[in-house]
């Protein structure tokens, strides 16, 4: 962006620094305090679905049963989609937008300071309800994280009550945050920066907050159902009564899809913020990225039942839901393409930011080929319900919007803390991660493809070779984000001192106040000629 | 509006609060829900669900309170104005996708699942699991007629619900002619339209109770009723639940106007309510021709 600006003041009339104490973070009103809650709260969630998926990945290192039970494994596999879904990487994206975005429009702090509070907040909550029911009588939810009718409602365990009301607390939380991102940068833009001129983080999330507004309120509407057939004798999944379970996945994809992504539109914003930093140059096609995510947007509302097709559709919606998910491709195509020209010819640096959104736009691009050969219906047949599945969408969400994150986390740190962090350690953790993930993720194609079922706690021997090797991986994978923690705090304890503009090619308006941010910034706006 | 810059408030107590309530609530509404369903006795349940329901309530008082005092002390500027109705409008936008995900139930049920039920289309084939099973709408026989008994009747759209739809649209009417009052500044007029408003509404939720007791006791339409009654309690009941949170938010203007609140230019509180209880009305209006006539 090349922007000048005529006047950035980064110090505040506001007068006041942060509370003492745990007060500041209880009853704080701060969009920089909110984000970091954020950011601590996801990547404790993080680990935590993680020390699941390591279970997962401990049980499946050998065939037979070794460590746990069926019923728990189920149990693992469900909470840990839905911990890493809605605790990890929907809440680490908010935490970045707060952080970021007033930052960056030239706001003072979020439109609605206190409802960001509550957004926060209600969160732990939600989520201590919902780990709970691994404790309750009958073990917590074992339906998988899509929570299909009926295993979700005829045959579900009684904790499954208490996984809806944390869905519903979840969803008022989503709402209440996206109503928030998005009042702020309709309203909030300081004078002359104008749409077009609006980073494209800020442009990626701005739709992100339209589709969790658009979506959320389906999810709720969706248990809601659940919830009226479990206790109150209504028939909306259930057959006998003229209802139909196949309606369940037809509303809880139309909520799903748009919710994949949610969780990687805000992936595109980071990248697009990092890879013109450190190749120098500005992006490539800004407004058609902004088409391309606005389109891609629009199209996620048509695309629901690709999640569907083995589940027995008419010949018609296969081929509409089949056409319309190939569609997608096209202005991710348009994305892709962008963040390689824009380093065409650029006079690019791998810092450890860099890494991360460099192996993005390469492993993100494998998970969207494997997307592509989904969305195929005659052959998704095959795949459907495999390891293939597992692979495909590993490979968007956790080389694709994980990375993202740790690349956004690494790139905006120094601006947070005022340190630079470690930058050996940083690649340390990089190249410990991407060898990691491939290893877990790749193998998973092959599984899949030779017709390894997803969600089963043990498999036929000829499956043997390949899940070593993915469990071997995901230990690797899973033990190497203990360096990003460490590299985090020692980051915020000390380090080489940060300057403001922090990356020799970084432009923008969060760049041109110090290291680390005061408090309170731009409490009155800057002018953007 | 005086302020010049943009208000950003000081730490505040309430929004944290207000999350041990909601999980105070939680807990409470899912220990009760599962003790009732499991026939075991209900304990304190039913309590801890009213002290958070009650906390909610009045946490949401002391906020609303806040911000009040804040807007009538002139520390909002227009800016500020503007959040509040981008706020307001995207919740609307919310609630309009909420109840979308129930009016694409009645759909896809309605014109997809049932007739496939009764051998209908290329999906005919689900008519092996109930062979004598007639599609029809309403459904009045169920697949299972022991499980789900389904309704001996239904609703006459042209008695009750006529009557509520005319006093809701009428309603949307009278919101309107308090806010044109509040504008000119006649403010018994303000107070008169918003009373009768009020009434409407609440005469709407009279009639939708008796329609409701009519339901279970004379008609057999019930929530076990099989698929229609599940779709005609859910759609109706989330828009009476609606109706009465809209009726609140109109009494607490009505109580704010004879105060002295508002005026003709600083109102938004004001116009929220009318906002939101537009939105009620139309999606009524769709509840009246989808659930009750077609």
């Amino acid at each position: 962006m090349d922007t000048t600006l005529s006047q950035t003041v980064g110090t505040t009339d506001h007068g006041h620094g942060p509370a003492k104490g745990l007060g500041r973070w209880f009853f704080t009103t701060n969009h920089k305090d909110i984000g970091t809650l954020y950011l601590w709260f996801s990547l404790l969630m993080f680990l935590t679905g993680g020390c699941m998926a390591l279970m997962i990945r401990a049980e499946l290192f050998q065939p037979g049963l070794q460590l746990v039970r069926p019923e728990f494994f189920n149990q693992m596999t469900t909470m840990h989609g839905l911990i890493m879904v809605f605790g990890a990487v929907m809440p680490a994206f908010v935490g970045l937008a707060n952080w970021m975005v007033p930052m960056m429009v030239g706001a003072p702090d979020m439109a609605l300071p206190r409802m960001n509070n509550w957004s926060f907040w209600i969160l732990p909550f939600a989520f201590s309800l919902m780990l709970s029911t691994l404790f309750m009588e009958g073990g917590g939810p074992n339906f998988g994280w899509t929570f299909y009718a009926p295993l979700s409602t005829t045959y579900a365990p009684p904790s499954v009550t208490f996984f809806i009301f944390a869905v519903h607390m979840m969803g008022v939380s989503s709402i209440m945050g996206a109503i928030n991102i998005i009042a702020t940068i309709l309203n909030l833009r300081a004078p002359g920066m104008t749409m077009m001129k609006l980073p494209l983080f800020v442009w990626t999330w701005l739709i992100t907050a339209f589709l969790l507004i658009a979506v959320m309120p389906v999810l709720a509407g969706v248990v809601t159902m659940m919830l009226m057939d479990i206790h109150f004798g209504t028939s909306f999944f259930n057959a006998a009564g003229g209802g139909d379970p196949v309606l369940f996945q037809h509303v809880f994809w139309f909520f799903g899809h748009p919710e994949v992504y949610i969780m990687i539109l805000p992936a595109f914003g980071i990248v697009s913020e990092i890879i013109p930093t450190f190749a120098r140059k500005r992006l490539f096609g800004y407004a058609s990225m902004v088409y391309a995510t606005s389109s891609i947007a629009l199209l996620s509302f048509l695309v629901w039942a690709h999640h569907m097709f083995a589940v027995g559709m008419p010949l018609a919606g296969e081929l509409f839901f089949m056409f319309a998910t190939m569609l997608i491709a096209v202005p991710t195509g348009v994305k892709v393409f962008n963040w390689v020209a824009t380093m065409y010819h650029g006079s690019m640096t791998f810092e450890t930011p860099m890494l991360f959104a460099l192996s993005f736009v390469v492993l993100f691009t494998i998970g969207g080929f494997s997307g592509l050969m989904l969305a195929i219906a005659p052959a998704d047949f095959q795949y459907h319900d495999t390891y293939f599945v597992v692979a495909h969408f590993h490979y968007v969400l956790v080389p694709g919007a994980i990375f993202s994150i740790m690349a956004g986390a690494y790139y905006w740190l120094p601006k947070w803390t005022g340190h630079m962090y470690n930058e050996s350690l940083g690649k340390a953790h990089f190249w410990l991660s991407f060898v990691g993930v491939n290893i877990t993720f790749f193998p998973m194609h092959f599984l899949g493809l030779a017709g390894m079922p997803r969600r089963i706690p043990d498999y036929a021997l000829q499956f043997a070779d390949f899940n070593a090797v993915a469990s071997t991986g995901a230990f690797i994978f899973g033990l190497s984000q203990l360096l990003f923690v460490y590299n985090i705090i020692s980051c915020i304890r000390g380090g080489e001192r940060a300057t403001d503009q922090v990356w020799e090619g970084s432009h923008g308006l969060e760049w041109t106040l110090p290291s680390p941010v005061p408090y309170h910034t731009f409490s009155q706006p800057p002018v953007i000629k | 509006m005086s302020s010049a810059a943009y208000y950003v408030p000081n730490q505040s107590r309430w929004p944290i609060l207000a999350s041990i309530s909601l999980f105070l609530m939680a807990v409470g509404a899912g220990n009760l829900i599962n003790a009732l369903s499991a026939d075991v006795p209900v304990g304190a349940w039913g309590w801890l669900l009213a002290v958070g329901a009650l906390l909610l309530l009045s946490i949401l008082f002391a906020w609303f309170r806040n911000v009040i005092n804040e807007s009538m002390s002139g520390l909002y500027n227009e800016q500020m104005d503007r959040s509040y109705r981008w706020g307001m409008s995207w919740f609307i936008f919310s609630e309009v996708m909420f109840f979308a995900a129930f009016f694409g139930t009645l759909f896809y049920i309605r014109n997809l699942a049932v007739p496939w039920l009764g051998g209908e289309g290329e999906k005919g084939v689900s008519h092996m699991l109930w062979e004598g099973f007639q599609a029809q709408w309403p459904l009045m026989s169920t697949p299972d007629m022991q499980t789900f008994p389904g309704p001996q009747q239904v609703i006459d759209p042209w008695h009750l619900p006529l009557i509520n739809t005319i006093l809701l649209v009428s309603s949307s009417f009278t919101v309107t002619l308090a806010h044109k009052a509040l504008k000119v500044g006649e403010r018994s007029r303000i107070v008169l339209w918003l009373a009768i408003t009020v009434l409407l509404g609440s005469g709407f939720l009279v009639f939708q109770a008796y329609e409701y007791l009519e339901a279970y006791h004379e008609l057999g339409l019930t929530l076990h009723a099989g698929v229609y009654g599940a779709t005609f309690f859910i759609l109706t009941g989330f828009h009476g639940l609606h109706v009465t949170l809209g009726s609140l938010m109109l009494i607490i203007i009505w109580l704010r106007v004879l105060r002295g609140h508002f005026d003709a230019d600083n109102h938004f509180g004001f116009e929220a309510v009318t906002w939101y209880w537009h939105f009620v009305d139309v999606v009524w209006v769709g509840l009246f021709l989808f659930v009750y006539i077609l």
